[in-house]
């Protein structure tokens, strides 16, 4: 029999046990994942991003498009027969941060890619009113006009490289050429129609 | 997993479940009172005391549930490391089941669609498979053709009779199933802007729109000399290329003269997406019925 007062008047006690405590879950359920072949090795023939892609998927988190749309589709048959095969975790073993979502108030956008026009996808961002009259998703009408400078584009690439992305050397040094002067909007759909398109393992219809 | 993970997993979660129950024993003070005391821990501060009652019933027995929860779970449920569970679940399992669950429910279904022509799905006893042609058009189809089917600007309305590349059953079919890239090319540096402003009041004169006879008058050897491959010698278009039809006042990109012009002057490039690499072919078949249903009432 131990008395709680040892515990509350020995701060030094306490600190050690809250953080014997808290430390379990992580322990059990997060260590191992970084060790799991599942989990680190990627999925066969995923390529990297394009430098105009990786541009879209900052202005993508920028507009904070992640708060309403996950990338996440879960092994359920309603989720499989509307966006297509569930996701594995080795698809997103490049991804930083990964942008798996917890929320969807738009649909999931795991798969989106090549599933809508170039043309859809921009009358869509200018005012998705225009062509999905019920929508309440806000407009974007600015990424059609701030262009992009690329400045930071190869630096952003070293960075995740650094992280384990294997960008070649080649990808880096042209990187600023491929999207300076290009519009947001270009970068965004790009990255949109890259979603799912990163490898072709999943080919089941739905 | 390796065994290290799965020793590594099971011994912490373990310990965890355990050093908690144990500390929920060890600092408790034996049964509860049938009534609270007044005895109280013997600190005040700001005139507030604490009573030394022990955890209320009902409380100790809900940690003690969560505890047992826990371990019925882990023997049951995969949880502690490579241990499967002895309900042998999986994720992949459950999708599986629920898919095989679906396939026999719904393959006959499907199966007997499949057997009818789009033509013979039109009929009154088969109303429930373009029910489901309906619905599955509402999930992929109408985020660009609209929820009633009836388009957008640069999305093509499918309840009117006008065809961009057909409305023959086969023909919607293949739209859907390979997709349509329409190509309309820039004009702007061919005819330059007075030109491409003539050209406007031509197309528009076409479908019986006011227009500048003068400028019509200009624009038509033009029109006669560049456009009339696609949209034939009187504009009325050519499904084969899905070059729309100019003289019947329906306009994908918008009828008004500015809207024209742009078309005119920096082309369209609409496009369709194959659908064979994302919807069964039974599926299609329905959808088409649908889509077909829509113009043939």
């Amino acid at each position: 029999m131990i008395k709680h007062e040892t515990i509350e008047k020995n701060i030094g006690l306490m600190i050690l046990l809250i953080i014997l405590v808290i430390s379990g879950g992580g322990l059990a359920e997060i260590v191992p994942l970084m060790f799991q072949s599942a989990t680190t090795k990627p999925i066969d023939g995923l390529r990297t991003y394009t430098a105009l892609e990786l541009e879209g998927r900052d202005i993508y988190i920028r507009e904070g498009c992640n708060v309403c749309h996950s990338q996440m589709i879960r092994p359920f048959r309603a989720e499989t027969e509307r966006y297509g095969q569930y996701n594995t975790a080795n698809e997103g073993v490049w991804e930083h941060p990964f942008l798996w979502g917890s929320k969807r108030t738009g649909p999931d956008l795991a798969r989106v890619g090549e599933r809508y026009s170039d043309d859809w996808h921009r009358a869509h961002l200018y005012n998705p009113r225009d062509v999905v009259p019920e929508s309440k998703m806000p407009s974007y009408p600015w990424l059609f006009t701030d262009k992009l400078s690329g400045k930071n584009t190869a630096k952003k690439m070293e960075v995740l490289k650094s992280m384990g992305v294997p960008f070649s050397a080649e990808q880096i040094a042209g990187a600023q050429d491929a999207v300076a002067g290009k519009n947001e909007i270009d970068a965004v759909v790009a990255y949109l129609q890259s979603l799912g398109k990163l490898h072709d393992n999943y080919n089941s219809k739905r | 997993m390796s065994t290290f993970w799965s020793v590594w997993i099971s011994v912490i979660t373990l310990a965890v479940i355990f050093g908690c129950t144990w500390l929920l024993l060890a600092t408790r003070k034996g049964q509860p009172h049938q009534e609270t005391t007044e005895e109280t821990l013997g600190h005040a501060f700001d005139g507030i005391e604490e009573y030394d009652n022990p955890l209320p019933k009902w409380w100790f027995q809900m940690f003690m549930g969560t505890v047992i929860f826990g371990v019925l779970y882990l023997i049951a449920y995969p949880g502690l490391g490579s241990f499967p569970g002895l309900l042998g679940w999986t994720q992949e399992g459950q999708w599986e089941t629920e898919m095989a669950h679906a396939e026999e429910n719904y393959a006959p279904v499907f199966a007997k669609y499949a057997s009818l022509s789009i033509e013979e799905m039109q009929s009154e006893e088969n109303a429930s498979g373009l029910k489901m042609g309906q619905r599955m058009f509402a999930n992929n189809c109408s985020v660009c053709h609209g929820t009633s089917a009836t388009g957008a600007h640069g999305f093509p309305n499918l309840t009117d009779t006008d065809w961009l590349y057909g409305g023959k059953p086969a023909t919607i079919k293949h739209s859907i199933t390979e997709g349509r890239m329409g190509g309309m090319p820039p004009w702007g540096a061919v005819l330059g802007e007075d030109g491409v402003r003539d050209m406007t009041s031509y197309v528009l004169s076409l479908s019986g729109k006011e227009a500048d006879a003068d400028a019509v008058a200009r624009a038509k050897p033009q029109f006669q000399a560049l456009c009339t491959a696609c949209h034939t010698a009187n504009g009325t278009g050519m499904h084969a290329l899905g070059a729309p039809n100019l003289t019947d006042d329906i306009w994908l990109y918008g009828g008004s003269f500015e809207k024209v012009a742009h078309t005119i002057r920096t082309g369209r490039n609409g496009v369709m997406p194959a659908h064979k690499n994302i919807l069964s072919e039974d599926k299609i078949h329905l959808i088409s019925a649908y889509v077909y249903s829509l113009s043939n009432k």
